[in-house]
């Protein structure tokens, strides 16, 4: 029965929610509405589950003294202090510590982490763009006819050539046709794999997502 | 009568000195306009019905018009449509609203579920209304069906046919060819490059909470993954972007152990809730890589702008790095910094294809003919379209 009841309800949920799709009866809808709340829900208060999991992980390391503990350290201490100040003097309240925290510390930092992402695909278009096979080099020339194409630049350069062999339309043609088309098959084909998989899951064909196959 | 006319010369004699300030430029004087009678063309087509949308109360009704002939042509002076509303046959009964010139169509939610209504639109130039135009009876209703889903419906219905046929076959021992598929092939090498190194695997499942399809699918690959490194007593690193998936990827692995025999070797420090912010969590995933230095990375799931972040640092790390999306914006950088990955659809394929299960080979075999299906539609499509036949295409559209 352990195995067989989330089954059931997987069933149960699955069906519902793929009638709510074709129902647009106020009362199927409203039920549905209400079953993505509970959702919603269930997934807020698992947050106390991370947490546990945070403060166990990082306290047995920190009594290990294994490598990076004192990161652990500095983890559970920013935890504790935004509980401390989010708990009695809110969260998004302006003017609140939780909020000038927020705005100050965390933004800046996730900032921060966003912004190297410009040296990595500095990087990776490096090793991508090298001339290693006929895909790379084809994938080198329309990269750089993309992006001449697609700054003021490319414009500039072939200006006084017909328009059909200016560098912006050039760009508008691969990115229109090759390129959407590829996008597209992989969008079809990815679409197919999800109706798939929920039916496999609906079924109960699929269980593994729940822990073993048996 | 010479009174009058002393008067006026005198008057006249007086006001001469400001003739001048009295004079006013031709082009300066104003002539009454005329003043508009005609009223302008009345629309036509109008026709009400019940309006279906995906919450349905019955209490929509959408109109819809063609313009009046003195709308953007003809005269060209219409300002403005206004709507009114009956429940007596001949009256035009209340004003509902009123819509800017161009409008062909307005959704009335304001009706009451089961009230017949005629509805009346007249074209007005601000001076003047048209004749109205009244509608037939109409009345809002609850359904129990979207009309406009039907062909998804329909689709839906062979899909899941297929699937079913096919899964009855592979049950029945009919042999189903599946393409190999390099990347998940690749995803045992890994294990065994990192069990002969001696150090961990990290199985990274994305940044989607439970709900989303990809953070499933990368927990049937993670059932398997868990299976192999079990097995090998190689140490498996979970690190989770969301409590759910984390308490859910526990029981996995847990699983997996118990699978193979070996339940004690399960560590559940291993499997890490780490943060709900994207970037927090990339943060805190390169620190594992550069501390933990695992030898094999395994990114399946759901992914946004911290795929690269991650997948090049487990570049830099010298790790044997396999990926997994049908996040089409980040394939790029996955195809880019690992050395597999698995585009979109394989995603899904991947528990169907490492278990070699009948039933799951089934249902990929049942997604293959499906693409062979809308393929031969889109092409029928084009083909009917350039013949001048739109119904087929029109049949299609869901909005």
């Amino acid at each position: 029965m352990r195995r067989e009841i989330p089954l059931i309800i997987t069933f149960l949920a699955g069906t519902f929610m793929l009638v709510d799709f074709f129902v647009p009866h106020v009362v199927v809808s409203g039920a549905a509405d209400e079953m993505k709340q509970w959702g919603i829900i269930v997934i807020a208060a698992s947050i106390l589950l991370g947490i546990g999991n945070l403060i166990r992980v990082h306290s047995k390391k920190i009594a290990r003294r294994q490598e990076g503990w004192i990161y652990s350290i500095i983890t559970l201490a920013s935890m504790g202090v935004m509980f401390a100040f989010g708990g009695p003097w809110g969260t998004i309240e302006e003017g609140s510590a939780f909020n000038w925290m927020f705005i100050n510390m965390q933004v800046p930092l996730q900032s921060t982490m966003f912004s190297l992402l410009a040296f990595f695909i500095a990087s990776a278009a490096y090793r991508a763009f090298r001339l290693r096979s006929a895909e790379a080099s084809l994938l080198l020339i329309a990269a750089i006819v993309v992006m001449l194409g697609r700054v003021p630049i490319g414009q500039f350069l072939t200006r006084n050539l017909p328009e059909k062999a200016t560098l912006p339309w050039i760009t508008e043609t691969i990115m229109s046709y090759p390129n959407m088309a590829a996008f597209r098959g992989i969008l079809m084909g990815a679409a197919l794999g999800v109706m798939a998989m929920g039916l496999r899951i609906i079924l109960g064909i699929e269980r593994s997502y729940l822990g073993g196959e048996k | 009568m010479k009174y009058p006319l002393a008067l006026t010369l005198v008057l006249a004699a007086l006001l001469s000195p400001f003739a001048s300030l009295a004079e006013v430029a031709p082009d300066e004087i104003v002539v009454p306009a005329e003043i508009d009678t005609v009223a302008p063309a009345p629309v036509t087509g109008l026709t009400a019905r019940d309006y279906v949308d995906n919450s349905d109360a019955g209490d929509k009704i959408v109109l819809s018009w063609e313009l009046s002939a003195d709308d953007g042509s003809g005269e060209g002076d219409v300002v403005a449509y206004e709507l009114a509303r009956s429940t007596v046959e001949g009256e035009t009964g209340d004003s509902l609203t009123v819509v800017p010139a161009g409008a062909t169509r307005y959704i009335d939610d304001t009706a009451e579920p089961g009230t017949v209504y005629r509805y009346t639109v007249t074209a007005t130039d601000g001076a003047n209304t048209s004749a109205p135009a009244i509608s037939g009876p109409v009345a809002g209703r609850r359904s129990f069906f979207q009309p406009m889903r039907l062909p998804v419906l329909v689709l839906l219905g062979i899909f899941f046919g297929m699937v079913l046929i096919f899964t009855q076959l592979a049950q029945r021992g009919a042999e189903l060819f599946v393409r190999r598929i390099p990347g998940l092939n690749a995803i045992e090498e890994a294990v065994g490059r990192a069990t002969e190194m001696g150090r961990p695997v990290l199985y990274v499942p994305g940044i989607g909470e439970i709900d989303n399809i990809m953070t499933i699918a990368s927990l049937t690959i993670l059932a398997h993954v868990a299976k192999i490194t079990a097995r090998y007593d190689t140490p498996l690193i979970v690190p989770t972007a969301r409590a759910v998936v984390m308490s859910a990827a526990e029981e996995v692995v847990k699983q997996a152990h118990a699978e193979v025999g070996k339940p004690d070797t399960y560590d559940p420090d291993n499997i890490r809730y780490l943060s709900d912010a994207q970037f927090a969590f990339a943060g805190a995933v390169n620190g594992i890589m550069l501390r933990e230095k695992p030898a094999a990375n395994l990114y399946m799931g759901a992914f946004w702008a911290e795929s690269l972040l991650l997948a090049e640092t487990g570049f830099e790390a010298g790790a044997i790095q396999v990926a997994g999306t049908a996040m089409v914006s980040q394939l790029p950088f996955f195809v880019t910094a690992c050395d597999f990955t698995l585009m979109g659809e394989e995603l899904y394929a991947a528990s169907a294809y490492l278990s070699r299960e009948p039933k799951l080979l089934g249902s990929l075999k049942g997604s293959d003919w499906m693409k062979v299906l809308s393929i031969a539609i889109m092409l029928a499509g084009i083909v009917l379209r350039f013949a001048g036949h739109d119904a087929f295409v029109n049949w299609f559209r869901t909005q």
